[in-house]
Order: structure tokens, then sequence, then C-alpha cells
């Protein structure tokens, strides 16, 4: 009895393990792929798991998961992951750290498996979108969002204000930088917040070329080598800023939270893809609207995010097969309601007002269409971080009441100046 | 030479000792109790710091997944660093800021609330409690209240003064982190000294008084030497803490304004994580391991000037 008893249990045990194995030998054909993100947005993810469902369909054996970083820490966050050998297959990139990424050798050369794929059409994207993510004529990220910025508007501040619309201000052909501040500082002498730049917070001082482009300043040459921060340009863009800030009291000074969305500043600089912040109870009459016109003329610029796959994945060859998948033109289309997309086909009012309902077509072409046409790309360079430290470190004595705004400059140039020369 | 004698009946050989004899079965006891801390402490601590001391000794880049061996270079880079005094000197700043006010201010409640009154224990567990406060929470909170038109700005207004920004001015942003940090901790060191004090014996400050020593004598003659053991402890614990800080530097001010709250810890974590310079950010933890080891080894010295069963 004993014995049958004990034979019984070993039959099981070896049942059971041949049943782990089979088991195992089947988890071990599936191919699993991880893509790290910066959205934990209940509708972003909906949408990108259709798009794995689908992808899943046409290939039974691979299963795509979606894993969200925090924003503030994303890159850390991704590269940490690298250096602790578990890099995901694809991740999304931010256009700052894209210099990199791409001239590191980190991410697998995505022109030919793009190419390759039945429809893909690739050559419709445009140069100027690609060029951050490419190296050498070869595209190693997919630019799967180009976003421009623009200034979202509440008109029932500004009317309380008794100050003009920035609708009605470009109906005048008025809508400038002197004109915008102006209204800003009307709303802010009526305690409500002016005008909001948003994530820079004095901090990431990179948002804040959506302003000073518009005297033509940028942190440094286009070459990257040159450091031009102290140029004219600059010290008249952020004499502006700071006169904006701490005489006119028009945008929020250091250590000041307002929220545009929450219905307590008159103007925000933005991307577009924050529309879903607009409050769906206390509702307020917003507008959506170019960037001022600066000494310059106009201007616009664009933020990016790039798709690319890590070399040190697990699965190289399928995450390329996956970023096609979701790149191509029926899932571009579908990711543009968040995302605006780099492919010509899609660039119109028409196309973009099916999936984005909060934008009217007059919005999304005077702002979304003729941004990405003509916009430039926010500032990035090789090694940003570093750079993005020095900077920052240095402009704490521009946001400042009584500061000496070239000598601010030149001293943060003499900072930086050897690593961009690197 | 003299011969033992042999009877002719030979005694039994000994029993074979056992191995497993009392103090062995003890010695074995002892170690298998310890065994956990002493796998923890290997495999968490003095693996780590073998690895980050070769890792020192290499130039790593995560994103084109390169270890290249470099030598002493990264200790060069460290000599010449030219944000390094800053650093360091931020970081002796909020170190001796806190140990000051940290350990005056426990010393001054624990010798305010070693009184025997109605209601003592609630003021002494109000005093404890943000020890037990999350300390990214309690961070969060202090950074609202410090905003320029945050909380603490708001009650000075009412009293008809213009409070500074507090974060984002140099002078003031350094006393703001030290201030959040003393207190966050003050509660511990506050009843270890509160322990201490109950442990001196009271016929010392009878026969003080009957001598008529004052109060501030009896403190000074009394108190303090025989709770120096507990004063050398915190002042350790508190010092070794202050230069760990991270979470209130990151939440509050970023190391800035400038770079004036960049203070060690901080700098090893945007030059490791941020900047991705995994080789030198180790070095930097190598550099911040020997100030603590050796700031630890110095206060042990001089116990015996100060301790007084040391002496």
């Amino acid at each position: 009895m004993f014995h049958c008893k004990t034979f019984a249990s070993f039959r099981a045990i070896a049942g059971g393990l041949a049943l782990s194995l089979a088991l195992a030998a089947g988890a071990a054909a599936e191919t699993r792929l991880r893509m790290t993100i910066w959205s934990a947005n209940e509708a972003h993810l909906k949408l990108f798991n259709g798009i794995a469902e689908g992808f899943k369909k046409e290939n039974p054996d691979v299963t795509v998961s979606f894993e969200s970083l925090p924003f503030e820490n994303y890159t850390t966050a991704l590269t940490t992951q690298i250096a602790g050998g578990n890099a995901p297959d694809m991740a999304w990139i931010f256009e700052t750290a894209a210099f990199d990424f791409v001239n590191s050798g980190a991410l697998l050369p995505l022109t030919k498996p793009l190419a390759a794929t039945p429809g893909y059409n690739l050559g419709e994207l445009s140069p100027a979108a690609t060029e951050r993510w490419s190296k050498e004529g070869v595209l190693y990220a997919y630019p799967f969002s180009t976003s421009p910025f623009a200034v979202f508007v509440n008109n029932d501040l500004i009317r309380k204000a008794g100050a003009k619309t920035p609708a009605e201000l470009i109906a005048a052909g008025q809508w400038t930088w002197p004109q915008a501040i102006a209204t800003a500082q009307a709303v802010a002498q009526t305690g409500k917040g002016g005008l909001v730049v948003r994530d820079f917070n004095y901090q990431a001082w990179q948002y804040l070329s959506s302003v000073w482009n518009a005297w033509g300043a940028a942190p440094w040459s286009a070459d990257g080598k040159r450091c031009t921060l102290a140029d004219k340009p600059m010290v008249d863009a952020l004499g502006f800023i700071h006169d904006a800030i701490f005489v006119k009291k028009a945008m929020p000074g250091p250590g000041q939270n307002v929220d545009f969305f929450a219905g307590d500043a008159a103007m925000t600089i933005t991307q577009i893809s924050r529309a879903s912040l607009l409050p769906k109870d206390k509702r307020f009459d917003w507008d959506l609207v170019p960037l001022p016109k600066g000494p310059t003329g106009d201007y616009a610029i664009v933020g990016q995010a790039g798709i690319g796959v890590l070399q040190s994945g697990k699965n190289p060859a399928a995450a390329a097969a996956f970023v096609a998948y979701m790149t191509n033109p029926e899932n571009s289309a579908r990711l543009a309601q968040f995302f605006p997309s780099a492919r010509k086909s899609l660039l119109n009012a028409e196309v973009l007002g099916k999936t984005n309902a909060l934008l009217s077509p007059a919005q999304l072409d005077r702002v979304v269409v003729a941004g990405i046409a003509t916009g430039k790309v926010m500032p990035a360079h090789t090694d940003f971080a570093r750079l993005q430290q020095m900077v920052r470190a240095g402009l704490d004595a521009v946001w400042q009441p009584k500061a000496d705004i070239p000598a601010a400059t030149r001293a943060i140039c003499a900072q930086i100046a050897p690593l961009l020369a690197q | 030479m003299a011969r033992r004698s042999v009877s002719a009946a030979e005694p039994p050989p000994a029993a074979p000792r056992p191995f497993w004899t009392i103090a062995r079965r003890d010695t074995a006891a002892g170690f298998l109790f310890v065994a956990p801390q002493l796998a923890g402490t290997l495999v968490f601590m003095l693996v780590p710091l073998v690895l980050v001391f070769w890792y020192s000794l290499h130039e790593w880049n995560v994103l084109a997944n390169t270890f290249r061996y470099t030598g002493a270079r990264n200790y060069e880079l460290l000599s010449s660093d030219p944000s390094l005094p800053g650093v360091l000197l931020a970081s002796a700043l909020f170190s001796a800021g806190l140990v000051v006010l940290n350990m005056s201010l426990a010393l001054l409640l624990a010798v305010l609330l070693n009184q025997k009154l109605a209601g003592i224990a609630v003021f002494r567990t109000l005093f404890f409690s943000p020890v037990v406060v999350s300390l990214v929470a309690w961070t969060i909170v202090w950074g609202f209240l410090l905003q320029h038109n945050g909380g603490i700005n708001g009650t000075l207004r009412l009293l008809g003064i213009e409070g500074p920004n507090w974060l984002r001015t140099p002078a003031t942003a350094m006393l703001s982190v030290i201030v959040v940090q003393v207190f966050k901790n003050v509660g511990l060191n506050m009843v270890l000294f509160l322990a201490a004090l109950q442990g001196v014996p009271r016929e010392l400050y009878e026969a003080a008084r009957i001598d008529g020593a004052t109060r501030w004598r009896q403190f000074r003659r009394i108190t303090l030497p025989l709770i120096s053991p507990t004063i050398l402890l915190t002042s350790i614990i508190t010092i070794v803490g202050s230069l760990q800080v991270f979470a209130q530097i990151a939440v509050l001010t970023q190391g800035g304004p400038g770079v004036s709250t960049t203070v060690l810890v901080y700098y090893l974590y945007q030059q490791t994580f941020q900047f991705h310079r995994f080789g030198y950010g180790s070095t930097l933890a190598i550099l911040l391991f020997a100030i603590v080891a050796l700031l630890t080894l110095a206060q042990w010295q001089l116990r015996k000037r100060f301790v007084f069963h040391e002496r």
C-alpha cells in the first residue's frame, strides 16, 4: 500500500515536472517585447495596447507590453535599466537625449527594416523631422511625435480683466510678444496668473526656447560648437522675460506654482497633447493660438519624441518589426490623435480633425499643420544632461530681481564652452 | 631516566571525543544566528563596495555598452574637478548646520521634556512623530510651505513681513533644507538624550545643590559629562546621516539655486545617473566613503577626551 502511494506520488511529481517543462518550452517559443514610455495616461495606454493586439494577430508568438516610467526622471530610469542589464526592447526617447542615443550606437539602425516593410512609405517622412534621429543618412529612431508648441488661452479671465483676447489681437494683426505680456499683466493684476511656460519651472530652461526663438536666440550655434547665450538676441530675449517676471509680474516668479488647466492663469505655452488636461467639469472658454510674433517675425517650435530599438535588448529584430508596425501609415493616423505625425499625408487639418475632437479645424490648421511645417525642434546637444545642468545653475543668477543678465550669460558660456568644443 | 611503571591490566582506551562538543555547538549556533546579518552585510555592503572601487577604475559608457579600464584617471579627474570644491563646501555647510542645530535643539527639548508633569508624554510623542513620517512626504509638504507664495510667507504676510523666496535665494536655500531636516529627525536624538538624562543619578544633583551649585553649573558639571557617551553616539549618527542627505535636496532645490545646495551625494547622483558617468560617479562614492570613515574614526578617537568613562 505504502509503496503504491509512494509510486503514485513520484508519478504525480514526474508528470508535473514534465508539464512544467512543456509549458516552459512553449513559453520560450514566445517572444516578449517591452517598450518603456513616459506616459501613464489611460487613453494613451489603451491606444498602444490596441496596436500591440493588432501586431499579435499578425504575429501570434510575439507579445508586446508597455512600461510607464515617470516623465521627470525618464531618461535616468531608462539608462539605469540599461546599466543594470535589463534594457527594454524599445524605448521612447526625448528629443533632448536624441544625440546621446543616436551617436552612442545604443540604437539599432531602422532604415532597412522600415523601408523593407510593405506599404510603409518611409519616404514621406520630412527630412526636418528625421534629422535629429539620423546619422550619416541612417535613421536610428522613428520620430513618432512631432508636436508644436502653442498658446492655450483662458478667454474668460482675459475678458474679466478688460483686455483683448489673443484671437482679437490676431484678427487686428497685433499678436506680438509685448501685447501678449500686456494681456498677461492685465490678468495678473486681478490676482490670477498671467502667462505660464509649462514644464519650465525655472529648471527645464529648454522650454524657454518657445519664447526666445522669437528673438532668433539659441543656447549654442547650429553646429553646437559655440555658446550663443551671451549673444545679443539671447540677452535681449532674457531681458524681456526677466522684465515680464519681475517688473510686470506677468509670468509666475521662481517658486510660484500656477496651473492654467485649473483655470488659474490667462495663458500657457505647451504642446497640443496637453489639451487632454482641459477641465471636464469646471469648463472655461478656451482657445489655442500660435506663438506671438517676435522681433524676428513669425516662428514655431516643435517638441519631438522618437521610438528606438535598443541594441542591448533581447530581441532587436522582433522589436524593429513591431516599430515598423506601430508607425505604419494606419497606426500613425491612430497615434496622431495624441502625437502629431511626421508623415506628410497625415499633416492636414482634415486628417488630424478625425482624431482630434478637442481642436477645431482652424486651430489644427494654424497651430499644428503650420507649426510642424515651419517649426524648429527644441535645442539639444550631445551630453545634453550635463549642459542642461550647467546652464540651469547659471541661469539661476538671471532669475533674481536685480540680475546682471549679460554677466550671468557670459559666466554660463565660460563654463560650458569646453564641453561644447569637445 | 626513570621509566614509568606499567600496570599489568591496561585501562580501556578512552571513547573517541564526539565532534559536536557543547562548546562547538554553541559556536555553531552563534554563527548561525549572525549568518543572516553577515550574509546581508557581505551581499549588500562589502561586495558593492569592492564593485564600486572596481568601477571607479573604469570608464563605463552605458549607452555605448563599453567598459574600459582607465586606471587612476577618474581619481585624476576628481582632483581637478572644478565643481568639487563648491560641492564639498555645500556638504560641509549642510553637515555643520545640521549637527549644530539638531544636537542643540534635541538636547534642549530633552531637558525640557525630562520633567514629571501631567501630559508630558503628549509633547514627547509630538516631537518624535516626524521621525516616523515618510521622508519624501515630509519634504514635499515643506516644499509647499517654503514656496514664495506658500504657507510660511503667507503667515509672515499676516504679520506685515515680506518673507524671502526661501528655496530660490542662495542665502536661504541651504538654511531651509537644513531646517527641514532638523525638524524631521530631531525627535530621534531627543529620545536618545532623554534616555541618557533619565540615567543620571538623582543623588548627584542633590549633593551639588547642597554644595550650592547653580542649575547651569549642575548641567555643565554633572549632566553633560554623564550623557557624553550619548552625545558621541548621536553626533556620529547625525554627521554620517548629514553626509548622506539626498531626498531633501532632490525634492526641494535640485541642487540650486546655482550649485549652492549641491551636496556630495546629490552631485554623485547627477554624475552617475543623469550624466551617465558611472565610473566617475563610483570615484565620488569612494570619496564619500573615505570622508565618512575618516570622520567616524576621528570622532571615535576623540571619545577618550570627551566621554567620561573612557578617560
